[in-house]
């Protein structure tokens, strides 16, 4: 693709996004439109991913093989969830293992899908955002994002370039919320004791807004905190690049009249 | 069919062979033969020098003590020296390694370094080590008259003499020295690699020394790098 | 010391250990201090990823060549004037190991600690043929007087305090006196280690595991930390080494590579204290040593488990890595996964050996994090083969038939995005509705796992995708 020309990107809106919190996908296509790309949005439902972790490979294909073909036309697939992009860029070419068919389609498929941050960071090579909050906040590393595709610094580098927000990093900001999809409903008492961990770790920095840039960790952490009385607010790391701040936070109500804080 | 037979046919059967692969069989007997090298961390590959303040730094990193003496006519002075820091009886056992005989003990006026059976109630032993591993701070000791090896483990407190220039950068190089002492693909009974003095931390993560094995390991480099 | 697994209980054993604070001050250590510890041990080796390339490397070609490296190891281990006996299951093993004891004449037999005498319940059948076996490993002793299975592959006393063991010892040791100040640990030690050093002195034989076995030279290597185990192998009349058919290593070379990850992330430590290389018997002029030398190497459902999903598996070393960084494990501790192996070589192995009928519930009670891959000191894919565990449960219809019902509904949709756009269209702006008040629900029909310890975001109103649509119409 010749220099200058702007990169049609298909936006991977994943599951809960679309269903839970439309106002990050609009923050990803803020971001991915001010870097100067064209965004669309085919029709789609899922990557597959609860198929894939619960056994069920041939449904996991068969989703796998609509979102390959429906994404073919665009230059780059983004996607605002390390989990949704881990399916997507490394579980799909091992979904097509030994089929000449469709392995080559798979491996370049995930060649050009990428999660949000590290592909405004790693691809666009963007360095800051222009946007403002005033806030302490902490960052909870999602496992998949970080261990599947990296996402560590990129996400740090852009928030370091909000300004007024001052990041407070966690104790063990990269160990597991305890959501891992299907496990938090099959194993609701496990799961809660990890989250509880975690929540005691975000309340501990003292922070006032917790960010990720995984919608099922994110609704995992402000589900408990708000079962505990925490009073942090949690959004989406793609809502705070994209100075999209004005939506109630995660878990807060519509047109919040200002809760009480202490 | 033999458990033997059994077993090996099903390995074969997994992997999908006859065991009779003439190309299988050359790449394991090159590979024993040949015993590539793999990756060798680079701390222990310095001067002469670097290795031994290697040793001596990684030695008290595993809770052992050392010192350093010129020749092994020093020894006497400097196991007496410990047995006093301690409080220890002026006595200790050792096996009838020739290095250990040829050091002149009297030296040392009433310090008893004796010979003979392993005794339980001997709270002190002198080994001299095969070699000693840089890298880890670790000994080399192996088994027989010279060294028993129930003087490593018996007793409360192990003394064990090494030549500097026995102080090697890696294990590489031991299992080389090995076998041009006992021979290609033939060890004695017992090698022990030890690492400062027995240790345990099964009980609430505690780490306490001298667990069944020896509670002081104290090391005695002897001449120059 | 039960072996019948109880892992078909994983969920229950995990509500009891949930539940236990014991267990849960316990296990604070492993999640903050073994961790921490590891970090900083590999960190000072700059070579350490290296090495787990290279340990990973030795292990595959190993295994592909498993046969022709047994046969040398064998050779050499009769050469040295030591004995070979093949075990194909626990019960060849068992019968075996008595037959050699019953041939000493044993009384007692002192025991290093041993995955694999756990793995066939070596310590009940000589018990009940009148052998008495003690275990030396301070953890192992612990648990032995409290007739429990090891809790962690390394440290198998990990889920007590001290105060349990402090009791345990006051109920055990009654012929010492009552008013003795058992309120340290290191008391504590001291009087295992006397009362330990009678039974080495005493034992007729001495029973091990093995780290590796070498083919290069026939020994067998066991790494400790307390030098129990060569007080087990060294001074009795005979040494018997428990030992599964993986754990062949071709030269002493490839063994470095190994030790190198080994300890750093077992114990955090850059080399254990005791590494021990064996070979032969007592040798003419060796003034002690064990009479005699035999090897029993097991199989047990390994040989199987070559060429195929879970060969993988076979590479592990026994570190306990994976398990001390799970969050999983953090939270339950090892019993609850109901036998020998824990946490996520435990979830992977135990299907393989006893069975994914009994063993099911193990490789599904994990988020896939990762953290235990990230750790493995050969790079086993621990989580892939949790899932290939997954995909064999559901091929054979062995998840329950709400979970298989509900992901049939949800697929049904899912591989149809049009009509999954209409149905996530109609339940997000119904329970935007409900829900907009608080922004989020207490309780939600169908989703009470999760709405019992969280509250659960209300939807914004419309899908993305409709809103995305209209916002398109409306730009033209």
């Amino acid at each position: 693709m010749p220099e200058g020309q702007a990169k049609r990107v298909g936006l991977f809106v994943t599951c809960l996004v679309d269903m839970i919190r439309p106002s990050v996908a609009f923050a990803a296509v803020k971001l991915l439109e001010d870097a100067g790309c064209i965004v669309e949005v085919p029709r789609q439902s899922c990557c597959g991913q609860p198929a894939f972790n619960s056994g069920d490979r041939a449904t996991a294909r068969a989703i796998a093989e609509q979102v390959i073909e429906a994404f073919a036309p665009y230059d780059y697939v983004v996607a605002p969830s390390g989990s949704c992009g881990g399916q997507l860029k490394t579980h799909f070419p091992e979904l097509f293992h030994g089929d000449p068919n469709w392995l080559p389609r798979a491996d370049a498929f995930a060649a050009k899908t990428f999660e949000l941050v590290s592909f405004l960071v790693d691809v666009l090579g963007i360095v800051r955002v222009d946007a403002s909050l005033e806030a302490t906040a902490t960052y909870h590393d999602s496992c998949s994002g970080l261990r599947e595709l990296g996402v560590r610094a990129q996400p740090r580098r852009l928030l370091g370039s909000v300004r007024g927000l001052t990041l407070k990093e966690m104790r063990d900001p990269d160990v597991c919320c305890g959501f891992g999809g299907t496990f938090c409903v099959k194993y609701p008492d496990i799961s809660n004791a990890i989250v509880e961990k975690k929540a005691a770790n975000v309340a501990a920095t003292g922070a006032s807004l917790l960010i990720a840039g995984d919608l099922g960790c994110l609704m995992n952490m402000a589900g408990k905190l708000q079962r505990e009385g925490k009073p942090v607010e949690v959004r989406h790391v793609a809502e705070v690049l994209a100075g999209m701040t004005s939506e109630p936070a995660i878990g807060a109500p519509a047109h919040a009249q200002a809760e009480p804080r202490r | 069919m033999s458990a033997r037979e059994q077993i090996l046919a099903a390995i074969r059967r997994s992997l999908g062979v006859t065991g009779n692969e003439a190309p299988r069989r050359k790449e394991v007997a090159d590979r024993i033969a040949g015993h590539p090298r793999g990756v060798i961390p680079a701390r222990g590959q310095g001067s002469p020098q670097e290795r031994l303040d290697l040793f001596a730094r990684m030695v008290e990193q595993a809770a052992g003590s050392i010192a350093r003496v010129n020749d092994p006519a020093d020894v006497p002075a400097e196991v007496a020296a410990f047995l006093r820091r301690y409080n220890l009886p002026m006595a200790a056992r050792r096996g009838v390694d020739p290095r250990l005989a040829d050091i002149p003990w009297q030296r040392a006026g009433t310090l008893e370094i004796s010979t003979g059976a392993p005794d339980p109630k001997m709270l002190s032993s002198v080994s001299h080590a095969f070699a000693g591993v840089a890298e880890t701070g670790t000994l080399v000791l192996t088994s027989g008259a010279d060294n028993p090896t129930s003087l490593n483990f018996l007793p409360d407190n192990h003394i064990v003499v090494v030549d500097a220039k026995d102080v090697t950068g890696d294990y590489e190089t031991v299992w080389q020295r090995l076998r041009e002492k006992f021979g290609d693909a033939v060890l004695p009974r017992t090698v022990n690699l030890i690492t400062g003095p027995s240790r345990s931390a099964d009980i609430e993560q505690t780490l306490i020394l001298g667990a069944h094995g020896p509670r002081r390991l104290h090391v005695i480099v002897v001449g120059a790098a | 010391m039960t072996h019948v697994a109880t892992s078909p209980h994983f969920k229950e054993n995990a509500k009891a250990a949930l539940a236990d604070t014991e267990l849960q001050n316990a296990l604070k250590f492993v999640e903050v201090n073994i961790v921490t510890r590891r970090r900083e041990v590999v960190d000072r080796l700059p070579e350490f990823d290296a090495l787990r390339d290279s340990a990973r490397d030795i292990k595959n070609h190993t295994l592909a060549h498993l046969d022709l490296y047994l046969e040398a190891y064998e050779q050499k281990v009769t050469a040295a004037g030591g004995y070979v006996h093949y075990a194909v299951t626990a019960e060849d093993a068992k019968r075996i190991v008595l037959d050699l004891c019953r041939k000493f004449g044993a009384r007692t037999v002192t025991k290093g600690k041993s995955m694999i005498g756990e793995e066939i319940g070596i310590n009940d059948h000589l018990e009940a043929n009148g052998i008495v076996p003690v275990e030396t490993d301070l953890g192992e002793y612990i648990i032995q007087l409290r007739h429990e299975m090891p809790s962690h592959i390394i440290m198998p006393a990990v889920h007590l305090t001290k105060t349990q063991i402090e009791a345990d010892f006051r109920r055990a040791h009654d012929k010492l006196p009552a008013d003795r100040d058992l309120t340290e640990a290191t008391s504590l030690l001291t009087e295992a280690r006397t009362i330990l050093r009678e039974k080495f002195l005493a034992a007729d034989v001495g029973i091990t595991g093995a780290n590796f076995l070498v083919a290069e030279t026939g020994t067998s290597i066991i790494v400790t930390n307390e030098g129990n185990g060569d007080l087990t192998q060294t001074l009795p009349k005979a040494h018997i080494v428990l030992a599964s058919i993986e754990k062949l290593v071709p030269t002493f070379e490839d063994v470095s590579q190994l030790l190198r990850v080994l300890a750093r992330s077992a114990t955090a430590q850059e080399m254990s204290v005791y590494t021990t290389l064996s070979t032969g018997p007592r040798r003419a002029d060796d003034p002690d040593g064990p009479g005699e030398y035999h090897v029993v190497i097991l199989d047990n459902g390994r040989s199987s488990m070559l060429g195929g999903d879970f060969a993988d598996m076979l590479r592990c070393i026994r570190c306990g890595a994976c398990m001390n960084h799970c969050p999983v494990f953090h939270a339950v501790g090892g019993h609850a996964y109901g036998w020998v192996y824990p946490g996520p070589m435990g979830a992977v192995l135990t299907p393989s050996l006893i069975g994914v009928d009994q063993a099911g519930q193990l490789p599904n009670a994990s988020t896939f994090c990762g953290r235990c891959e990230e750790v493995c000191p050969v790079r086993i894919p621990l989580p892939r083969m949790m899932r290939s565990w997954r995909e064999r449960e559901f091929e054979r219809h062995l998840s329950p038939a709400t979970v298989r019902g509900g992901l049939a509904f949800w697929a049904f949709f899912a591989k149809r995005p049009r009509l999954y756009g209409l149905a996530t269209s109609l339940l997000a702006r119904l329970l935007a509705l409900i829900g907009r008040r608080k922004g989020r629900f207490g309780w939600l029909p169908l989703a009470s796992g999760w709405t019992r310890h969280r509250e659960f975001p209300a939807p914004q109103g419309a899908t993305f995708q409709a809103q995305w649509k209209a916002h398109k119409a409306g730009r033209r």
